[in-house]
């Protein structure tokens, strides 16, 4: 067994508490860049690391090295809500979707790191007849495409949250919902560090406060890349940047379909135990669940204009927790803890774009909009694949940039609340 | 609450606008094809920093204007009526 592997063990525990905690040695190392590598990956979040460590593991490529202009898991994969399901309408985001979710549930011994994945179900409440119609048109395409949903009823609704609003007399009384029950949530840092200690072990260079300021591209091929830290040249690039996507793009001379905005979420004081599973209302525009420590983790759509902004306007907070209260109307007593923003790229099908950019060597992992969390297995699998193989796996084909000229879009705007 | 300079009624509630797209985008003759439609239909320029942007005054004149705006800020440079 090798020392990573050994590095949390419970005789670790043991030892290192006896010894007042100073024997732990760091889970990854903090590199300086090299002049050179086989791949170079820009974005140190879930997917960037997610690419890193499948194209060592699967691919057998080591001479890799992320790119992070802050701290790893300091954008995105540390500001989402940690929600993770595969209830998506098309076939096509369904098998990318619950890839994600069957590498999620295998991941914390994959990793050797307790991600923390609890499957406790999603429950997507209907609040009219109509939408509970349009939600089992839903439900029933989901489950052609194998995704495990079941349509529940008001009683069964409200027996797995019980503190839901039940008044039939309210403005969105309950009337119904779906649930997928392998859907969860997971613990966001610990996919980051895990994947970075796994990338790390491998031989994959993660080298933090190092920002991309332009490409050097010949003859319409990205040879290097100019840095903070300096000139790193490499075979192939991947992009994997999220809000900063059209920036990134902007430097090496191309736009791409996508609009950056602030998507905030909040979080309560902590209290005991009393939400079970995660509930969504699309009538609402709010989702909620309950974090480990107790505290009500909440979020709704996107803010108003497009931000690159990390902090979220207020007329957006006011309407999240003013819906919540609604839905919950115990949770008025609660105060306010934390709220903050992240900065998400959102395409105009609601769907990522995956593989090749207009600029050879480049590739593109973007678009995910609201929902990377859920997606960083399956993205990094994928993206893993195309920048070892230079071509497109067959469930990243259809999220091809192409599809927005010749129309063959995946129009994933019902899914509904941003989470 | 942020205010917004509607050219015509004033500063008015953030609330009361709607956010419409990029301001001037040019429109492709009929004979252009299919990348140059992409391109007008779904490629945004998605500045960071200075912004020319299409508000209309959805909750007020109903009015269409653009406003030039600053995305990492939000501070407001400028509003002008368009044609």
């Amino acid at each position: 067994m090798n020392a990573a592997k050994m590095r949390y063990s419970g005789w670790a525990l043991l030892r290192e508490g006896l010894a007042g905690q100073t024997g732990w040695s760091p889970a990854w190392h903090d590199r300086d860049p090299a002049p050179r590598y086989d791949v170079v990956i820009i974005g140190g979040g879930g997917h960037g690391l997610a690419t890193a460590y499948y194209l060592a593991r699967t691919h057998g490529i080591t001479n890799v090295a992320v790119l992070e202009k802050g701290w790893i898991g300091g954008g995105n994969t540390g500001r989402n809500t940690t929600i993770i399901r595969s209830n998506y309408f098309y076939p096509e985001s369904a098998a990318l979707y619950d890839l994600s979710v069957r590498l999620y549930e295998g991941l914390s011994r994959e990793l050797n790191y307790n991600i923390m994945f609890s499957q406790r179900g999603m429950i997507e409440v209907a609040h009219s007849e109509a939408e509970l119609e349009m939600m089992c048109r839903g439900a029933n395409a989901m489950r052609i495409n194998g995704v495990d949903i079941e349509i529940l009823d008001r009683d069964e609704v409200l027996r797995l949250a019980p503190l839901l609003n039940g008044d039939l007399n309210c403005r969105w009384p309950v009337l119904g919902g779906m649930i997928q029950r392998r859907a969860g949530v997971a613990r966001h840092d610990a996919v980051a560090w895990g994947y970075a200690r796994a990338a790390d072990s491998r031989g994959v260079h993660i080298i933090q406060n190092c920002e991309v300021t332009g490409f050097e591209i010949e003859r319409g091929r990205v040879v290097a890349i100019e840095t903070s830290r300096g000139r790193i040249a490499a075979d192939r690039f991947g992009m994997a940047v999220a809000g900063h996507s059209s920036v990134l793009a902007g430097m090496a001379g191309f736009a791409l379909p996508l609009q950056s905005y602030t998507l905030q979420a909040m979080v309560s004081e902590p209290v005991k135990p009393c939400l079970e599973v995660v509930v969504a209302s699309s009538s609402h525009g709010a989702y909620v669940s309950q974090s480990d420590k107790g505290e009500l983790v909440m979020g709704g759509n996107l803010d108003r204009c497009p931000s690159y902004a990390q902090r979220g306007n207020f007329p957006v907070t006011q309407s999240v927790v003013s819906s919540l209260v609604e839905m919950f109307p115990s949770f008025a007593t609660l105060k306010l803890m934390r709220q903050w923003g992240g900065i998400v790229d959102t395409s105009p099908d609601n769907s990522p774009i995956l593989g090749p950019s207009p600029v050879e060597g480049l590739y593109l992992n973007c678009g995910w909009g609201t929902g990377g969390f859920k997606a960083i297995p399956a993205g990094g699998t994928l993206f893993a694949h195309i920048l070892a193989t230079g071509r497109h796996h067959p469930i990243s084909a259809p999220f091809d940039l192409a599809r927005f000229a010749s129309g063959a879009t995946i129009d994933e705007a019902h899914a509904g609340v941003a989470h | 609450m942020q205010h917004f300079p509607c050219p015509w009624c004033g500063n008015r509630a953030e609330v009361e606008f709607r956010y419409a797209g990029d301001a001037g985008v040019q429109r492709p003759t009929r004979t252009a094809d299919d990348a140059a439609w992409a391109q007008y239909v779904h490629f945004r320029r998605n500045a960071k920093g200075a912004a020319k942007e299409l508000w209309v005054h959805s909750g007020g004149c109903g009015r269409w204007f653009a406003l030039s705006r600053d995305t990492v800020t939000h501070t407001i440079t400028g509003s002008e009526p368009v044609a």
